[in-house]
């Protein structure tokens, strides 16, 4: 059973099988021939995982990382069949993706005591930022929490009508001081609002911008300073977007935004078509931070909390 | 990357020393290593493989010439062949019926809409009347970005903000064209999963009824090994003319590039990068090469600065690259006229041998300043032949810009090794070639 399987309904499973390659074969099945009547995991078994792995947006590094995990562990305990190896060689990668905070299938969770609870979305161009803060208040709202949205894309040409109109959409408020205004400032009155009428969550929405711009990464440190006065905690989580079809960039990218906002949690968009998002294990393990969100759709509930497990399933399911 | 790919070469070949020619051996753990690279730089696994095999095949059996090491050789026939098999005779948009018909389509935040702004700019600035069709009635607020793109750049938008079927919005825009006199429209679409079979179904209805001269395919230069499925479910569904790289300002390698090309054989036609309407430019594939190897690119860095700044200079520069007379005076003439183009770090990233100093340096704009006073604080002759400069004009140039002779020293060894690869780079294209073909040297 694939990981999109479990998320899809069923006609849209079958659009996504028309859509995949008919020729794809089963990774296992295909391993599994490879390492009929052997004890030890040779080259070609190698080969294929390296090919399956690379295949996924893994990355030279994590993948050579996770072949010697493998190595090291059938040295130890063995294997027989290839049952164990897939077991092996799943647990093996779901390792490097770092740890949710409590427990797996949690997203975003918002601890008592702390009102508002401040999420800052931050992002490269085009990833889905704003699908996802319009997603992510559907939910929050629909849990009976108040959220209040922070227009502070002032930027790319009508992202501020977007945001309205997801606002307009969940029925959620949103801060806004129109297009070409400083950020900081409606990230600040945006805080300060969700202080004032006493709101649950307040999500600040930024502009998309590439990691070598070192102005604008210096702009997001400055937005984050700035909610710092009104709250010296905000913002409690700095959510990392990711766009599931990025390949290896993606790393550099997660390393930029870290380095100017402290991102605490990923979410992966658009892993609906054939991408797979593999890089985000060499993310996940390399920095240290869980993946709370992915992102299956155009629907709300298409935003979904990350499961682990599940998302290792799909890097080695049909291909 | 390339200063890593090219020290694992040179170890790789080191022992082929004495001998003249590229062989089966030494090339095997060459062609691993550019396998690696390739991937690093998400060009799809396989095209991986069948390139490095080309490559191997291409590397046997050459002479390795007495002034360069094997190691550049190979990169050297590799950034050639990339360049090849992303080449060919440099390919125009068609643009022909009335009015003329360019389909913009791609997956969701490939940059279409951008794109599509700058597209018609482009053609506004060649004369031509272009009408944009926003023609996305699914993403919120995609038709006003649109709009608020034609305003830009002075480009005329037809939209219908309540019609829920593009083919009959775009249909439409065709017959305002011509009543307007508009020659050309630009149909912007929804982004769209290459899986989705309804929205597929929706492109391809708009290719079939406005039959367009142009289809471009835009995608993000960012993608990863996704790129393949999804341009060929594309081709097959659009059959598209040509493809548009976005995003390229970032400091993505791009290997995608090098996976659509092979996979749907179909030309790259224009690149974009930032959020200025004027940033869309012809697709380069030389400069696509270095870049997936990870290479500087002089090339660009010196149009970039032609483009912005003053094209003598320019001109003078890369005069002086070529002939090994660069000195100090054009190091900071050169970082003068970076300095005014934004951002830093990808441009010093292009200027070779500078390319290691800087990658993990967070640049900004004061950091230039010690390597300015550095050099404000030698004499015209010392910038002109840094030779000369001894440990008492250390000391010297160190106290008159505030810094340490470490410092100086720092910033000599650097530009010798600069010299040093400029030198190689000539060496190796002939004096007759253009730089563009001598860049895979830089860095």
């Amino acid at each position: 059973m694939s990981f999109l399987g479990n998320l899809f309904s069923r006609e849209k499973k079958e659009q996504l099988d028309k859509g995949l390659d008919k020729s794809k074969q089963s990774f296992f099945s295909r391993l599994g021939k490879a390492i009929a009547g052997k004890s030890t995991v040779d080259d070609e078994v190698l080969d294929n995982l390296e090919e399956v792995l690379v295949s996924s947006d893994v990355g030279v590094e994590t993948t050579l990382k996770i072949i010697e995990r493998i190595q090291k562990r059938v040295a130890r305990d063995k294997y027989l069949g290839t049952a164990e190896l897939d077991r092996i060689l799943k647990e093996e990668t779901a390792a490097l993706l770092a740890e949710n905070n409590t427990s797996d299938a949690n997203g975003i969770v918002i601890p008592e005591g702390v009102k508002p609870y401040v999420i800052m979305v931050v992002g490269v161009n085009g990833v889905g930022k704003t699908t996802t803060i319009g997603k992510l208040a559907a939910q929050f709202s629909k849990m009976g929490k108040s959220v209040i949205l922070g227009a502070a894309d002032t930027f790319r040409a009508a992202a501020v009508d977007q945001l309205k109109l997801w606002g307009e959409r969940v029925s959620v408020p949103v801060v806004s001081r129109g297009m070409n205004t400083d950020p900081s400032a409606v990230a600040y009155d945006t805080v300060k609002a969700a202080v004032d009428q006493n709101a649950d969550i307040a999500i600040i929405d930024t502009a998309g911008r590439l990691h070598t711009k070192v102005n604008l990464m210096q702009e997001l440190s400055k937005i984050r300073r700035v909610m710092q006065k009104v709250i010296p905690e905000a913002p409690h989580e700095v959510l990392l977007v990711l766009d599931g079809s990025t390949g290896q960039n993606a790393v550099v990218q997660a390393r930029e935004f870290t380095k100017a906002t402290d991102v605490t949690a990923l979410a992966i968009t658009k892993l609906d078509g054939t991408a797979k998002g593999g890089v985000v294990i060499g993310i996940s393990d390399e920095f240290k931070i869980p993946v709370k969100y992915i992102g299956v759709g155009e629907k709300v509930d298409d935003l979904q909390v990350f499961d682990k497990m599940a998302f290792v399933e799909s890097l080695f399911s049909n291909r | 990357m390339f200063d890593n790919l090219s020290y694992k070469l040179e170890k790789a070949f080191q022992t082929l020393k004495g001998q003249g020619k590229i062989t089966e051996i030494n090339v095997a753990t060459t062609a691993k290593e550019i396998r690696k690279a390739l991937i690093d730089a998400d060009v799809n696994y396989k095209v991986a493989k069948e390139v490095t095999d080309e490559i191997r095949n291409k590397a046997l059996g050459q002479d390795v010439l007495t002034s360069v090491s094997p190691g550049q050789l190979l990169i050297k026939i590799t950034n050639d062949e990339l360049t090849r098999l992303m080449g060919g005779q440099a390919a125009d948009i068609r643009i022909e019926g009335n009015p003329a018909v360019i389909l913009i389509a791609g997956l969701q935040g490939s940059g279409k809409t951008t794109f599509s702004g700058k597209l018609a700019a482009y053609l506004k600035k060649q004369g031509r009347s272009v009408l944009l069709a926003a023609c996305d009635i699914y993403r919120p607020a995609a038709i006003d970005q649109l709009k608020v793109l034609g305003q830009q750049v002075g480009v005329d938008v037809y939209a219908e903000p309540d019609n829920r079927d593009a083919v009959k919005i775009a249909t439409a825009a065709l017959e305002y064209a011509k009543k307007n006199n508009h020659r050309i429209v630009i149909v912007d679409t929804a982004g769209r999963l290459a899986v989705d079979e309804e929205m597929m179904n929706e492109i391809s209805r708009l290719k079939e009824s406005l039959k367009p001269s142009e289809t471009l395919f835009v995608v993000d230069s960012m993608t990863g090994q996704d790129a393949v499925n999804t341009a060929k479910a594309f081709n097959e569904r659009l059959d598209f003319d040509g493809v548009v790289l976005t995003k390229l300002d970032g400091d993505t390698r791009g290997g995608a590039a090098l996976s659509i090309r092979r996979v749907v054989d179909k030309p790259i036609k224009f690149v974009s990068t930032g959020e200025k309407m004027d940033a869309i430019d012809r697709f380069h594939p030389d400069r696509m090469a270095s870049r997936i190897l990870g290479m500087g690119d002089v090339v660009t860095l010196v149009e970039k600065a032609q483009d912005a700044f003053d094209q003598e200079e320019a001109k003078r520069l890369n005069r002086r690259i070529r002939k090994n007379q660069f000195d100090f005076n054009d190091f900071l003439s050169q970082i003068e006229q970076v300095k005014k183009m934004g951002n830093m770090k990808d441009l010093l990233g292009m200027i070779p041998g500078l390319g290691k100093a800087v990658k993990d340096v967070n640049i900004d704009d004061d950091s230039f300043k010690p390597i300015e006073a550095i050099i404000r604080s030698m004499t015209p002759k010392e910038r002109e032949n840094p030779d000369i400069i001894n440990g008492s004009r250390k000391n010297r140039i160190a106290k008159g810009s505030g810094t340490t002779v470490t410092e100086v020293n720092q910033l000599l060894k650097q530009f010798n090794e600069m010299r040093k690869m400029m030198k190689t780079m000539n060496k190796m294209g002939g004096p007759r070639r253009a730089l563009s073909s001598l860049n895979p040297f830089g860095r």
